[in-house]
């Protein structure tokens, strides 16, 4: 019988942690997995990773307002009944569709008392199924400006979950986007371990705090990471003492060394890049660890 | 003058720009100078400035609320909805609040007049003091889905009188285009790194496309390599400011110290970078 695939996502709730070198590891360092890069709006795994792009997909995003200038009689019910503060007018009684504050709530629409507004679908980026060295890259592009309600997010973890099952892997990792807003609960929604990457810093613990009630809140189980552990050993006990009080394992400490950003810039997993550094050293703990965790029973309730 | 930070990245230093030009701004000038911390989803500018909050507001959409003696179950609603808020089940009209998005088409269409609104709070706004500086932030609450509607009334407590600095969310999507689209300029903080010159293309496509003026800050601008100040030149954009990877900004940091405080020559430095500001509008 073969065992369960896992669904791994690394999260952090402050930006810029350290989420995606340390998926790049996990990358490097996992066996029989699928990799998805979820954090759509800024996505970065691709850039170490040296993918080659098998498959590029349009990604349709939510509905906009689009005003028919030879039809409107100017009688301002649009932007009344509009609550985005989408609909303004200019001195001529021309009347324009903000495309960026359009929520796509068609609420003009049905208020146009002479049917001069209709809605157009819009082109809201790209998804891509690459070939990595490490294995297979499920990623996309959001384009810029463009309303991330975490539906691209679902559909590029979908297909990686697909992938996963079809190809009888062991495990799907996902990088994950920051924050704890809709991208963020799309990327948890089913998972079975979110890897929670913090930094030793009053903001990394403050977020930290924000996005593990926010796995809570959706039941997945958590274990942390503390990346650059050594700039402030202090808060590292914090956090430390915080895991132990709140019973979320500690998956362990990466110390700091500019050789990531050095593995960054030749766009190379640091595992792969510096095997014997000590960076490398502790992800390969850490990968070590995360598995044990995402294979241990849940214990009975 | 209202100054958005902002950066495609996370992690890239814009708490600390947004935080310390404030401070630089206070300690130097009367003007009145105003920290909007619009990252509600990570919301952290108060951990430096600790200001004293003096007054806290609920935050959220006005939802629908189906009075069942007038509903005739007509279906219109549901109809209307675009996000899939209500549904009507033979003689049962359920609605899905954290679907809602609040827009009103519900209570505008209904023929019998059975929908009426109610607010379901979605974060908390605080407003306060820290010094001479006035301070405001949104926190979105734990498990909702949507930053937007936090973020669009926080924007309410913006006093533009003098100079106001929001803190916006990383990325390039709604959330920080919402903290950003009125700003008067744009600060695009971003790390000399592959990803960092990845996302800052992304948040300059979005400052291009709100027609905002904009200049970059390359933060720890000696770690990476020469590719972001490159693009810079090449693209006519105005690099205001760099600040080297230094230990002591980042234990300052790492306490919640901000970093004119520990390094007091970035003081004028801050006040360098507002003159270009004003320079570049001017």
């Amino acid at each position: 019988m073969t065992t369960p695939m896992k669904q791994i996502v690394l999260l952090s709730g402050k930006g810029g942690t350290g989420k995606t070198s340390l998926a790049a590891a996990f990358a490097d360092l996992a066996k029989n997995k699928v990799l998805a890069d979820v954090d759509v709006d800024a996505s970065n795994l691709d850039l170490t990773l040296s993918p080659k792009r098998l498959e590029e997909h349009r990604f349709m995003g939510g509905q906009i307002a689009v005003i028919d200038h030879e039809e409107c009689i100017s009688c301002n019910v649009c932007e009344e009944v509009c609550r985005f503060e989408a609909i303004s007018h200019d001195d001529d009684g021309k009347y324009l569709v903000d495309e960026i504050a359009c929520d796509g709530c068609k609420a003009c629409v049905y208020a146009c008392p002479v049917n001069a507004i209709h809605m157009e679908e819009q082109h809201a980026g790209y998804w891509y199924r690459s070939e990595t060295p490490y294995g297979i890259l499920l990623h996309a592009h959001l384009l810029p400006a463009q309303e991330n309600s975490g539906r691209l997010v679902t559909l590029v973890k979908q297909e990686a979950r697909l992938y996963a099952l079809d190809n009888d892997l062991d495990y799907l990792i996902v990088d994950g986007p920051p924050g704890i807003g809709c991208p963020v609960i799309s990327a948890v929604s089913g998972a079975d371990l979110a890897v929670l990457v913090v930094e030793p810093t009053v903001a990394g613990t403050h977020d930290l705090q924000r996005v593990l009630e926010t796995t809570e809140h959706f039941r997945v189980p958590a274990a942390v990471v503390v990346n650059k552990a050594d700039i402030n050993p202090e808060k590292t006990a914090e956090i430390r003492a915080f895991c132990e009080e709140r019973d979320i394992p500690l998956a362990g400490e990466i110390p700091f060394d500019t050789i990531v950003t050095e593995a960054m810039v030749r766009g190379i997993p640091v595992t792969r890049y510096a095997p014997d550094s000590r960076v490398s050293k502790a992800m390969r703990k850490i990968w070590a660890r995360v598995q044990d965790i995402a294979r241990r029973e849940p214990e009975a309730a | 003058m209202i100054i958005a930070v902002a950066s495609g990245k996370g992690g890239t230093g814009k708490t600390t720009i947004a935080v310390n030009l404030a401070l630089a701004l206070e300690r130097a000038s009367d003007l009145p100078v105003q920290v909007v911390d619009g990252d509600v989803e990570a919301p952290n500018a108060h951990l430096f400035l600790a200001p004293h909050i003096e007054e806290t507001q609920d935050v959220g959409i006005q939802i629908p609320v189906v009075d069942e003696e007038k509903c005739t179950y007509c279906g219109v609603c549901a109809e209307v909805c675009q996000y899939h808020a209500i549904a009507v089940l033979g003689e049962k009209v359920l609605v899905f609040p954290e679907l809602c998005h609040g827009c009103g088409s519900c209570t505008a269409n209904c023929p019998e007049h059975a929908i009426s609104e109610t607010p379901r709070v979605m974060g908390t706004l605080s407003r306060g003091r820290a010094g001479k500086i006035s301070f405001a932030s949104g926190e979105l609450n734990v498990g909702e889905a949507m930053a937007v509607p936090v973020i669009r009334q926080l924007k309410k407590w913006i006093q533009p009188e003098g100079v106001v600095i929001i803190d916006a969310p990383p990325g390039a999507s709604c959330p920080m285009v919402e903290a950003v689209r009125t700003a008067d300029f744009l600060l695009l903080v971003t790390e000399p790194t592959p990803f960092g010159f990845h996302d800052l293309k992304s948040a300059v496509e979005v400052a291009r496309e709100v027609e905002i003026p904009f200049g970059v800050i390359i933060n720890r601008a000696d770690i990476g390599t020469e590719e972001v100040a490159e693009f810079c030149k090449k693209e006519n954009i105005p690099l205001l400011m760099e600040i080297p990877l230094d230990r002591r900004i980042a234990e300052a940091y790492s306490r919640g110290v901000p970093m004119v405080d520990v390094l007091p020559e970035y003081r004028e430095k801050f006040l360098a970078l507002y003159r270009s500001i004003q320079e570049a509008l001017a």
